[in-house]
């Protein structure tokens, strides 16, 4: 009886990391959707490519003798400042031009740049799977636990949990936020107002790939490797999330991810683990068909 | 202090202002009153800079606007109140008044017109930490003023003002208008459709019909004008 307990949580557990993983990327999605209304198909490669310069920082680093904390950190911040660059341009050249448009435009513009990066990354690094080194060290303390949780789940959950803080609080009270709520519920009179949408929409893209970037560098030493196929599974992965909670919501992309998370996570430790993906996408139809929406998705309640 | 030089704009292929002159001197009320469709909220949109002119120049306070991006028009004093209101529905009324100060860093004038905007509708001051959507037509009318007046515009342009209000609510946004007319010396260009509280609060007016200007004169003048009469006061 104790054993199956045990083996509750630690599914629960591993269900929750994924879920924090998904939350991260899916943030990026829901964010874009709610300002510009688009689905962002490149942002799972912004994550891959997050793993990816990751990957060389911490190589880099390991070689000129850094320890172990220091890795991670200065790998975080490569990735971090490497994928909004990505994010940034990829609104300027491939969106940004279609911001009128019809709105299947962009969206396969979308595409196009998620086809264009994985290609991109396959020629100028390789097709096979490259080890990513097990940045996170074991934590002594963690060791009476190490049968139901990891210390990188541990390191992940932690993470996840402050930056959804620091988010959430630059979404509700800075001046930037507040903008940001404010263009993504009326964009004319956010221009009237003065705020320069322009300059938010770009602020929405770079935060969305700092967050997905964290994502690629923890789930990637989480795994041990990478390869540049990993952000399209991941990105359709964390789309279903935000979906599933409502695509336009914060809360909701959090919310749909640890869902997510947790019934992947039970589906295969419980049933089988050829079945993961399709319990994952079984839940994305039952919602698309029963509340359409997502589960924190607003209707409009706009006064005319 | 603005005034609109032969200008004319649209969507499209639709040209909604067909060569439109306007001027408008600080400290005046004025109105532009015309049918659904004659190009009222195009002129406003123009003078914002959301629509761009096609010929024809716009100055505001002797600078040449009509390229300026909508940003740079609300920074340098001229704001907008667009028909529908347009409160962003799901930030408090609190929040919505700190977007209408957006461009602004000076935190202690910002108390003080804050202060201002509740003193004139204390309803706004009691549902501050209430969603914007959640507020009737007319607070929804009274916030989307308020937030303008946080930009501190010398000119405040406002589109149907009255439109879908109670005649009680009129009666009070039309106070409330010559009221922030005469507190801040606020230029005040006005478009509406409800013709006769216009031009009861005008100094002058412009008529509008298919993008042209086709009369103008003192608003007491238009008031007695039979054309005026039969065609928007229903005389």
């Amino acid at each position: 009886m104790l054993m199956d307990f045990d083996y509750f949580r630690e599914l629960f557990f591993s269900g929750l990391t994924r879920g924090a993983i998904y939350a991260l990327i899916a943030l990026g999605y829901t964010m874009v959707y709610g300002i510009i209304g688009l689905i962002n198909f490149a942002h799972g490669e912004i994550y891959m490519i997050g793993a990816f310069t990751a990957f060389i920082a911490a190589t880099i680093f390991s070689i000129l003798g850094f320890p172990a904390l220091a890795i991670i950190i200065l790998a975080g911040v490569c990735a971090v400042i490497w994928s909004a660059s990505y994010g940034y341009t990829i609104e300027k050249i491939a969106y940004k031009p279609l911001r009128h448009a019809p709105r299947l435009s962009p969206l396969i513009s979308a595409i196009g740049m998620s086809i264009f990066l994985q290609n991109y990354v396959l020629l100028a690094q390789t097709s096979d799977f490259l080890p990513f080194p097990a940045l996170i060290p074991d934590f002594d303390f963690m060791e009476p636990y190490a049968h139901i949780v990891g210390s990188t789940d541990v390191v992940i959950l932690a993470t996840t949990t402050v930056i959804m803080i620091i988010l959430t609080f630059i979404i509700k009270y800075t001046k930037v936020g507040k903008a940001m709520r404010a263009t993504a519920q009326d964009r004319t009179m956010a221009t009237l107002v003065g705020i320069n949408v322009n300059r938010i929409i770009s602020a929405t893209f770079i935060i969305g790939s700092s967050l997905a970037a964290v994502g690629g560098l923890l789930i990637a030493s989480h795994i041990g490797q990478i390869n540049f196929y990993i952000g399209f599974i991941a990105g359709i992965k964390a789309f279903t999330a935000a979906v599933l909670g409502g695509i336009g919501s914060i809360p909701g992309a959090v919310l749909g991810s640890v869902i997510l998370g947790l019934t992947e996570s039970f589906a295969t430790g419980y049933v089988s683990s050829d079945y993961e993906d399709v319990f994952a996408f079984s839940l994305l139809v039952l919602i698309l068909i029963f509340k359409p929406s997502g589960i924190l998705g607003k209707a409009d309640n706009q006064k005319v | 202090m603005l005034r609109l030089e032969n200008v004319s704009s649209g969507y499209g292929n639709i040209l909604a202002l067909k060569g439109i002159s306007l001027d408008i001197n600080a400290g005046e009320i004025i109105t532009l009153i015309g049918a659904n469709g004659a190009g009222k909220s195009t002129t406003l949109m123009t003078i914002s800079g959301v629509v761009k002119t096609r010929t024809g120049k716009i100055f505001f306070k002797d600078r040449e606007i009509q390229k300026a991006e909508p940003d740079d028009i609300v920074k340098s004093g001229l704001c907008q109140v667009p028909e529908g209101r347009h409160i962003f529905p799901m930030l408090t009324v609190q929040e919505n008044l700190d977007m209408g100060a957006f461009l602004r860093n000076d935190k202690a004038e910002i108390k003080k017109d804050l202060d201002y905007v509740y003193s004139l509708f204390p309803i706004l001051a009691q549902r501050r930490n209430q969603d914007g959507g959640t507020l009737s037509g007319g607070e929804q009318q009274m916030l989307a003023l308020s937030r303008a007046l946080m930009a501190r515009p010398e000119v405040l342009l406002l589109d149907e003002p009255s439109m879908g209000l109670a005649p009680l609510i009129i009666k009070q946004i039309f106070e409330i208008i010559k009221q922030i007319n005469k507190d801040n010396n606020t230029t005040i260009f006005l478009v509406e459709q409800n013709a006769n509280q216009a031009l009861q609060i005008a100094d002058r007016a412009y008529v509008i019909e298919n993008g042209k200007i086709t009369l103008s004169g003192q608003a007491s003048d238009l008031l007695t004008n039979e054309e005026v009469q039969k065609a928007y006061l229903g005389i």
